[in-house]
């Protein structure tokens, strides 16, 4: 039963978080804000998502896939990211200030 | 229930990032929203391999997030440097 309750919390702050990472990406106004929107609530979706799906199935091999998955985009998410970040500051984009 | 909600969540995140990835004024916002659409994905199957009991769908959620790591520095390293096969130092400007 508390598992159920602490598994139905992750998930549902996970869909907060991705939702509110997806309006950031309309309402921000140039590239650099919106990279900073979607970038860092993915990683904590994904992981409050994973480990809400995990709670609910014990420790099984499952569990043990997820928290691979877990660790993986971990791991490349932030990395996506800044090379993203990198790749238009080489390619000339200039972020919008004093705004 | 708690799965269906999830699912609905993941599809509603899908759609804004699809549609940032279709408007994007940059081809790096494009880049941006489909890495996003990319990680949502996984998540999405991850829940339904849990909703339906098919667990061996997570191998199908693993597989497709090295294939979106790569695939997206594949499309970076192609934008930036215009081909895939110049090494790691930038391109001289007086060879182009």
């Amino acid at each position: 039963m508390l598992v159920d309750i602490l598994s139905w919390i992750c998930l549902m702050l996970g869909s907060l978080l991705g939702i509110i990472g997806g309006i950031g990406l309309h309402r921000f106004p140039d590239f650099y804000t919106r990279l900073h929107a979607a970038g860092t609530t993915d990683t904590l979706c994904a992981a409050l998502f994973l480990v809400g799906l995990g709670l609910q199935m014990g420790v099984t091999l499952a569990s043990l896939k997820l928290l691979l998955i877990f660790m993986f985009i971990y791991l490349t998410s932030p990395t996506a990211s800044h090379s993203l970040a990198n790749a238009a500051m080489i390619g000339g984009l200039k972020p919008v200030l004093g705004k | 229930m708690m799965y269906a909600v999830a699912i609905v969540a993941i599809i509603i995140t899908i759609s804004l990032a699809l549609v940032r990835a279709l408007l994007g004024p940059t081809v790096y916002d494009r880049i941006t929203a489909m890495n996003m659409l990319g990680t949502k994905t996984i998540l999405l199957i991850a829940v339904f391999a849990a909703l339906t009991g098919r667990h061996d769908l997570l191998d199908i959620a693993l597989v497709y997030a090295l294939i979106n790591f790569i695939g997206v520095i594949a499309v970076l390293k192609l934008v930036e440097q215009g081909n895939l096969y110049t090494a790691g130092e930038k391109p001289n400007e007086e060879s182009e």
